[in-house]
């Protein structure tokens, strides 16, 4: 079990720099989409079913969307 | 190694908190700025849940009636980050509108060629 | 440059923070207040979810303060994206038949994952704010799915202003009934089944209701005109 956590953290810490040192806009959004579906994993693991829902449906779903369509109305090149 | 395995949660949650950090200080375009501050945000998050963890607990939950109520993860801490992840929401599309207003004003989303805010 | 600086910033921001951060050990029970609300959670507000009683009978004023954070965020988003200039509308290609039958043939079912979400959010994990952001997630589906429905935002208003309003009137009868705001007035019932903890379920259907129709009215705000 603390293999698969331990894992799960690098991947997330990895798709975090990713989003930093992308041009892409749209590809650093994602990224930032997975950290919270990882994390969303982590609240599960730590006991809070609650927060993992709520970090789930708003932090990993609406957030992106509403980056996407912002994203779409401005320019996509940083 | 044993020492990586124990706080593996803190290391996670540090290290998305100086990821945003990161951001926020050295990049210049406002989208990418407001996604240093989300990922900022579910590392603070990250951080409050793993300080009110219990080794070996059950969620604050009493589904079944046998449960030992000594032996519960904090429930406070997990009210409050409940309400830190909608709250977060309603600033990010916030500060997305605003962006969208200084695009379709300046031309720009980049923070060194917008000249006139400065005063 | 500017990297190495924010770089050399952060390291010692980093032994700061953990030189601070390695006094709190992990994984031991720390406050002496979710233990009370642990021990007497179930008989004083008659939920078994003990988050639940804490979002909404101890600690009943903050959600009403966070609530409104929201409904400020969403009149701001509109205030500010209102002023500007309307396009010509451009000619959208509808989508295809597989598509916009698909989207139809799942609104109602998220819909009603939604509902079941904050119908039960006093007896297993889930709650308002949840199960309000799986349908705006219902919401978001339409949107992008078949493009040219659009929602009533006169409807939205009222569903919105009717949660709000069911809230607060909640809380002062309480005040008239028992001496202090939010008091839970209700009976309690048997904990465990659908009809137990008092106020808990009304507020949370009310709360479920207002944060479809904000967020729902965010996504609708941001894809005009565009």
């Amino acid at each position: 079990m603390i293999f698969v956590i331990t894992f799960l953290v690098f991947v997330m810490l990895a798709s975090a720099i990713f989003a930093c040192i992308s041009i892409d806009l749209l590809n650093a959004v994602i990224a930032s989409g997975l950290v919270s579906l990882i994390t969303a994993i982590l609240f599960y693991t730590l006991q809070a079913p609650d927060v993992a829902m709520a970090e789930a449906s708003i932090g990993a779903a609406l957030v992106t969307a509403i980056f996407v369509i912002t994203i779409r109305r401005t320019e996509r090149k940083e | 190694m044993n020492f990586l395995f124990n706080n593996i949660y803190y290391i996670g949650s540090f290290g998305l908190i100086f990821i945003g950090l990161f951001i926020l200080m050295t990049k210049h375009n406002l989208i990418k700025m407001i996604i240093g501050l989300n990922i900022m945000d579910t590392g603070i998050n990250l951080l409050f849940i793993t300080i009110g963890y219990v080794r070996k607990a059950t969620a604050p939950i009493f589904s079944k009636p046998d449960l030992n109520p000594q032996n519960m993860v904090d429930p406070v801490v997990q009210a409050l980050i409940l309400t830190a992840i909608v709250i977060g929401l309603a600033v990010l599309a916030m500060a997305l509108s605003l962006s969208i207003r200084i695009y379709q004003f300046y031309g720009t989303l980049d923070i060194r060629k917008i000249k006139e805010q400065k005063w | 440059m500017r990297k190495i600086i924010a770089i050399i910033l952060l390291f010692i921001l980093s032994f700061a923070v953990l030189s601070s951060i390695s006094k709190i050990p992990f994984g031991i029970s720390k406050t002496k207040v979710g233990k009370y609300y642990i021990n007497n959670g179930i008989e004083q507000t008659g939920a078994v979810n003990i988050v639940t009683s804490v979002v909404l009978n101890y600690r009943g004023m903050d959600t009403l303060g966070e609530v409104t954070v929201l409904f400020i965020g969403a009149i701001g988003l509109m205030a500010i994206l209102s002023t500007i200039t309307r396009k010509t509308e451009k000619k959208l290609t509808p989508s295809s038949s597989i598509l916009s039958t698909g989207c139809k043939f799942l609104f109602p079912f998220i819909l009603l994952f939604g509902s079941y979400i904050f119908l039960n959010g006093h007896l297993s994990p889930g709650g308002g704010f949840q199960g309000g952001a799986i349908i705006a997630s219902a919401f978001l589906l339409k949107y992008l799915g078949c493009y040219e429905k659009r929602i009533n935002e006169k409807k939205f208003k009222v569903a919105e202003s009717l949660g709000g309003l069911v809230f607060i009137l909640i809380g002062i009868s309480g005040l008239i009934a028992g001496g202090y705001f939010l008091f839970n007035f209700l009976p309690k019932g048997t904990a465990g089944t659908l009809l137990s903890g008092g106020i808990i379920p009304i507020i949370y259907i009310a709360i479920g209701f207002k944060v479809g129709a904000e967020i729902s009215g965010i996504i609708d705000n941001l894809m005009e005109e565009s």
